[in-house]
């Protein structure tokens, strides 16, 4: 069943500059209980995209499309109405634990007020419910710490705190935007864990927002790859990792350092992102793509399906490779050879 | 935290040591005396009046008679006027100021408050113009013009205030020396308030909040409103002691009897112990107040510990 639909999603901000489309013409379908990973570098509009569904975009925003939640649309409702649906429906946890929590407030009272405004719940209720999620984040001593300012937390157990104050109210979907950017790696590893136990356990859909490609590979059914403001690729996990067909893709996964690169140099997709306050009116990504046609500068390609649930937009022409297995160890460096040769 | 206390009240003590020093100094080393005056005075008559302040003594004896007395709680005789103690003098003006203080600082909170989180909340709309445009006229407009236009709209003019007195301090006689004290610092608090206002609606740990689905009275007032306090309690410390000691344009205009002229005719007399007796009251206020505000950091702040 699907939970989540977004239909052609467009994002811009007026500046005293003109108008910065953040993203563009985005569509996208969450179901119940699976994982979506939006992966894309910093400014491909990959957070703005999931901050409209809740309508926490800064106020010269402008949004257009459509974005449906269990059949409702969510564009154009009022802060009241989504208000009702903030943490309540769809819960969100942030990159930035360590600026996230108000460092004024007791975390049992930042826990506690979600759970009195909507659920009504009395202040011991509220407070023994926070006591209980803390713990269910793996929080040791919960019902000490809860008493706690943030600051006397650390960076990855405030955000355990943020995850459980964001499944308070049993959400039906969690956005995390980046939840471990700015986590140690083996917090990292952690957090990750504990977000898939957690899913385990509550069956909740999960947006993962990330740039690190590693955690989409561990956490994610399907992974979306965005640039510019656009997607660029679709499809499901296995697939994005064992037959990337974007030229983007292919970089990116080109620059995941592998210990066992004889190579001393990091490989790094050449170019910057293009400025999107006078987007390309083509592919966003002709610019840096190594295989740009003039067709690729002038008119965008649309999305189109490949086998099963895949979606990219390039004009390259793309054949799955034959197997359906998992390529084998010698295969996978082919394959490997193959990528390497198309981006360079 | 009672050791913290503690050790602010035992530094107040050399402070205050330097102040009365530095004061005492400056005072002496600037020409002519209490007793200096146009009509030549016969000389065996100045120097019995010289002997009975001690003035015939070395500088550092009459430091040391001073720190003597200071020490019991007197500031001794007033040099001008005959019949009065510095500690007379103060005690029957400086609770008029300290009321007409109190009064306006109360104003002066909420007031400026009010009017600089109005602001903020409809940052660039007009409520926001209204509110800076009343600021910044209050920052400009000094109460040595603002007192006399008040007395004479609604004393002379009017008259529906009286222009000046103190009659017990009864609520007619208050209202327009509390008008001239306040409306600068309401003007200050307002702008202090709105800026630190807006820094806080701005960061990230409200944006935050929204996310959660807070209803946006409860954001500002549970979430922004305490951080954004923390610029102006910092202002309002020092301010307060400015406040309820009262200023000699108000006392002067309004002829209340406060502290404020004493400052004023203090040094205008050369009556070097009630210079002394005001300088060391509001040295110790400002060193009571900037400690009191250190301690109102930590309970705002819980990040803050001494």
């Amino acid at each position: 069943m699907t939970l989540l639909q977004v239909e052609n999603l467009s994002v811009s901000f007026s500046t005293p500059e003109g108008s910065v489309k953040a993203v563009s013409g985005l569509s996208y379908s969450v179901e119940k209980g699976a994982t979506l990973g939006i992966v894309g570098e910093s400014g491909s509009g990959k957070s703005q995209s999931v901050f409209a569904i809740l309508g926490l975009l800064a106020s010269n925003a402008h949004v257009s499309g459509s974005i449906k939640f269990n059949g409702r649309e969510l564009i154009g409702l009022s802060e009241q109405e989504l208000n009702r649906i903030r943490s309540k429906e769809i819960g969100i946890i942030f990159q930035d634990p360590m600026t996230s929590l108000n460092p004024f407030m007791r975390v049992s009272d930042q826990l506690s007020e979600v759970l009195m405004h909507h659920k009504g719940m009395s202040k011991k209720d509220a407070l023994n419910e926070a006591i209980r999620m803390l713990d269910a984040v793996r929080i040791p001593q919960a019902r000490e710490r809860v008493n706690m300012y943030p600051h006397e937390f650390s960076g990855g157990m405030r955000q355990r705190v943020m995850i459980a104050m964001s499944l308070l109210c049993n959400p039906q979907m969690l956005i995390a935007d980046e939840p471990t950017t700015a986590l140690d790696v083996t917090v990292q590893a952690q957090i990750m864990h504990l977000l898939r136990e957690l899913q385990r356990e509550l069956s909740i859909s999960i947006v993962l927002i990330t740039h690190d490609l590693g955690i989409v590979a561990g956490a994610c059914d399907h992974t979306m790859i965005m640039y510019g403001g656009r997607m660029m690729e679709y499809g499901s996990t296995l697939d994005i990792f064992k037959m990337p067909s974007h030229p983007y893709t292919q970089g990116l996964l080109k620059a995941i350092p592998r210990p066992d690169d004889e190579s001393d140099e990091l490989y790094s997709i050449p170019g910057n992102p293009p400025n999107l306050l006078n987007p390309p009116t083509g592919c966003p990504f002709a610019e840096r793509c190594c295989e740009a046609s003039e067709q690729c500068e002038a008119r965008a390609p649309a999305l189109e399906a490949l086998s099963g649930s895949r979606l990219r937009a390039c004009y390259k022409p793309w054949t799955p490779p034959h197997r359906k297995e998992p390529p084998a160890a010698g295969a996978r460096l082919e394959l490997e050879a193959g990528v390497r040769g198309d981006v360079l | 935290m009672l050791s913290f206390i503690i050790r602010r009240l035992l530094v107040a003590i050399p402070t205050l040591l330097i102040l009365v020093t530095i004061s005492f100094t400056l005072m002496h080393a600037a020409p002519g005396g209490p007793f200096t005056n146009e009509r030549k005075v016969p000389e065996a008559v100045m120097k019995n009046i010289e002997a009975k302040y001690h003035l015939d003594q070395p500088l550092w004896k009459q430091y040391l008679y001073y720190l003597g007395d200071l020490v019991q709680g007197d500031l001794g005789p007033s040099f001008k006027y005959k019949d009065h103690t510095v500690n007379e003098l103060i005690s029957s003006s400086f609770p008029r100021s300290a009321y007409i203080g109190v009064l306006s600082f109360v104003i002066v909170v909420l007031l400026g408050v009010g009017i600089g989180v109005v602001a903020a909340l409809n940052h660039n709309r007009w409520p926001d113009y209204a509110g800076m445009t009343f600021a910044m006229s209050g920052v400009m407009l000094p109460n040595f013009v603002l007192a006399p236009l008040c007395v004479m709209i609604f004393a002379v003019y009017l008259k529906w205030l009286p222009a000046g007195g103190w009659e017990g301090g009864r609520i007619e006689y208050l209202i327009l020396p509390i008008v001239a004290m306040a409306t600068s610092y309401v003007a200050q608090v307002a702008r202090i308030t709105r800026g630190s206002m807006i820094e806080t609606l701005n960061s990230t740990f409200i944006q935050r909040a929204r996310a959660k689905g807070l209803p946006r009275t409860h954001i500002i007032l549970r979430h922004a409103l305490k951080p954004a306090m923390i610029p102006v309690i910092s202002y309002l410390g020092p301010a307060f002691v400015g406040i309820v000691t009262g200023s000699v344009v108000v006392d002067k205009v309004f002829s209340t009897g406060g502290i404020g002229q004493h400052f004023v005719n203090g040094a205008i007399n050369r009556d070097y112990s009630l210079i002394l007796g005001v300088t060391i009251l509001v040295g110790a206020l400002t060193i009571f107040f900037n400690a009191l505000v250190d301690i109102l950091y930590t309970v705002l702040d819980p990040r803050i510990r001494y």
